[in-house]
């Protein structure tokens, strides 16, 4: 088993208590580093340590960090805990079962970044996750970690919990950031970068969850120690989010550069393909990136790797799909939630994504003409780049990505009027 | 109508933030918690508290899912059916539930007991397939699981079994919780 660093001790009974929290080691990381590090030293540690952004495309933490805004402007932090992505479900675990831990990252990365004011913007279905990181702030309040003069530094900090609606788009930061000043969630044009331009017109840094939840052990144990796990490029760990047809699906933490096999076969982690059936695909790291093949099953998962595979390593979503899906079936699947979630704003994805589902579905259910495959391609094309916000693109990656690993099974769709092999759905194990 | 308590807690919200108009959601789903829904005196009072006017409330009270515009069930039930729950069979759970509730998809029962609703991930996808009822997360479905906690609502409702009660007999009797332990 190798070293956990952001799940060690995650089922640890009351660990989501102040005073469990503390008996692991809880606000160790914030004293030392109100006492030993100046902000712009933290800013340091963190690039020296490699940590790179875990919601989803993966930009050097502490880089981020120095691109703030040198101004007068007031500066705010958001923490993006709007976790909604399909496949994905750590940051959940993570503030349901260790919410303080996630609150000392926050007034970590507040320190670092000068900021006074931080944002903790959590999705609205997840309640439990909310109410527990509420109690974490109320508790952290109360014992002087956050509000006026922490632990006597001089560094004061303000942290609000901001718990959103049920609305995808406002993961994406400019988008977080519009509903977290009081509009609807539509994205903003950028440049401005938030780190310029953000929230209330401040530099804004925003950061994940699990990024933010990686910090206390980055400063206990330090960035040499953090680096040495994983990749030379892709450091430290991750929180894999296993899911679909395995037998062990759950979240699973392992060093960046972990291949996929270990992951879905491992009896440690996954255990297996579901009825130990062939491995068809895998979505590597959540429903927005695209789908690999069932030979690309040894690829390391780091950032580099799974991108010279062809996908991107995303939000670490892993969802694994055995012989006896439909491909079509579950691509239509995929697109439906884009469609729904399009935030309307921009014509190419609104218009489009209704079109992509109207035609996978045709297709799906025996009604589809040959050329629909190409349209499907087509229409691709007219949406990813040419989108407002990345929701656009990510909307077209399943299709783009199974029309070129299985157009086989488009065509029999179309020809035959029926899926090529049994449906995903494993209605028998139930 | 929303109570002087509500409204004050909308305006210590609007301090609370650097701007007021921040307080939106939140006051939003205080609005809520009063009116069941998003009612015209839900819009009025978030107006009033933050000092907007209600057209722009409700502007950004019609863009999230999450503040209902018509009045909801005693039960809310949302059951993911995004890809990870997909593949382990979510269909199969919202089929079940329209047949033991008696209501499809994004309707709510005429008794007032049932709103039925499918969703996108509820990021619980390790224990798909997966539904929220009253916010509240069941995991790892299955269709005996589905029959138990029907079973249980309908007795605690007063609802009649397997029927779709269409008179008001449901309304009268007391909303009590039913017994099944929900896991978080």
């Amino acid at each position: 088993m190798p070293e956990l660093i952001v799940t060690k001790d995650i089922d640890a009974p009351g660990l989501d208590t102040l005073d469990g929290y503390r008996q692991h080691g809880g606000y160790e990381a914030l004293s030392r580093a109100l006492k030993e590090y100046q902000p712009d030293e933290l800013v340091e540690l963190v690039k020296k340590s490699g940590l790179r952004g875990r919601g989803g495309a993966g930009f050097p933490t502490g880089t981020k960090w120095s691109f703030l805004a040198k101004n007068d402007k007031t500066r705010y932090l958001c923490c993006n805990a709007d976790e909604s992505e399909p496949g994905t479900f750590k940051d959940r675990m993570i503030m349901e079962k260790s919410p303080h831990l996630l609150v000392e990252g926050v007034i970590l990365a507040s320190y670092a970044c000068h900021v006074s004011t931080a944002f903790i913007y959590v999705r609205g279905e997840l309640a439990l996750a909310g109410r527990q990181v509420e109690r974490a702030i109320e508790e952290a309040y109360a014992a002087g970690y956050i509000g006026k003069n922490i632990l006597g530094s001089g560094f004061s900090l303000d942290v609000i919990l901001h718990r959103g609606a049920g609305a995808y788009i406002c993961g994406e930061e400019s988008a977080l950031m519009e509903s977290l000043e009081g509009r609807r969630g539509y994205p903003r044009l950028k440049p401005p970068f938030p780190a310029a331009v953000g929230l209330y017109g401040g530099p804004t840094v925003i950061n994940n969850c699990e990024t933010l939840a990686t910090l206390p052990a980055i400063i206990r144990n330090g960035a040499e120690w953090y680096a040495s796990f994983g990749t030379e490029k892709s450091t430290g760990t991750r929180i894999f989010c296993l899911s679909g047809h395995v037998k062990k699906p759950g979240n699973y933490e392992l060093p960046l550069g972990t291949p996929i096999r270990t992951l879905i076969y491992d009896e440690q982690y996954g255990g297996g393909v579901l009825d130990d059936r062939q491995l068809k695909a895998i979505i590597p790291g959540g429903s927005s990136t695209f789908i690999l093949g069932a030979d690309k099953v040894d690829t390391p998962l780091d950032f580099e790797s799974i991108a010279a595979a062809g996908s991107m390593l995303g939000s670490g979503g892993v969802v694994v799909m055995h012989e006896d899906t439909c491909i079509v079936d579950a691509v239509l699947r995929m697109t439906e939630f884009y469609r729904d979630e399009s935030c309307g704003k921009c014509t190419p994805c609104r218009e489009g994504t209704y079109w992509l589902t109207e035609i996978l579905h045709r297709i799906e259910h025996g009604d589809g003409k040959e050329s629909d495959i190409d349209l499907l391609m087509d229409i691709c094309d007219n949406i990813s780049g040419k989108s407002f916000c990345p929701l656009g693109d990510a909307a077209t990656s399943s299709i783009t990505s199974s029309i070129k690993l299985f157009r086989e099974e488009y065509v029999y769709h179309v020809r035959e009027g029926r899926c090529m092999v049994g449906r995903g759905v494993t209605q028998t194990d139930r | 109508m929303i109570s002087e308590q509500a409204k004050q807690r909308m305006r210590d919200l609007a301090a609370r933030y650097p701007v007021a108009r921040s307080a939106i959601m939140p006051a939003l789903y205080i609005a809520q918690q009063e009116e069941g829904y998003i009612t015209q005196a839900a819009l009025q009072a978030v107006a009033e508290a933050i000092g907007l006017t209600v057209d722009d409330v409700e502007s950004v009270a019609t863009f999230y899912t999450m503040y209902y515009q018509h009045p909801p069930g005693k039960k809310v039930i949302k059951v993911c059916t995004s890809i990870a729950c997909y593949l382990r069979g979510c269909d199969a759970v919202v089929n079940h539930l329209e047949k033991r509730l008696g209501i499809k998809r994004g309707e709510t029962s005429a008794n007032g007991n049932y709103t039925f609703m499918t969703v996108e991930c509820l990021a619980s996808c390790g224990t798909a397939p997966v539904m929220q009822v009253n916010d509240e997360f069941v995991e790892k479905i299955t269709l005996e699981m589905v029959d138990a906690l029907v079973d249980e609502w309908n007795d605690a409702l007063g609802n009649i079994s397997n029927t779709n009660a269409s008179d008001g007999q449901g309304r009268n009797i007391k909303n009590v919780e039913p017994k099944t332990e929900i896991r978080l």
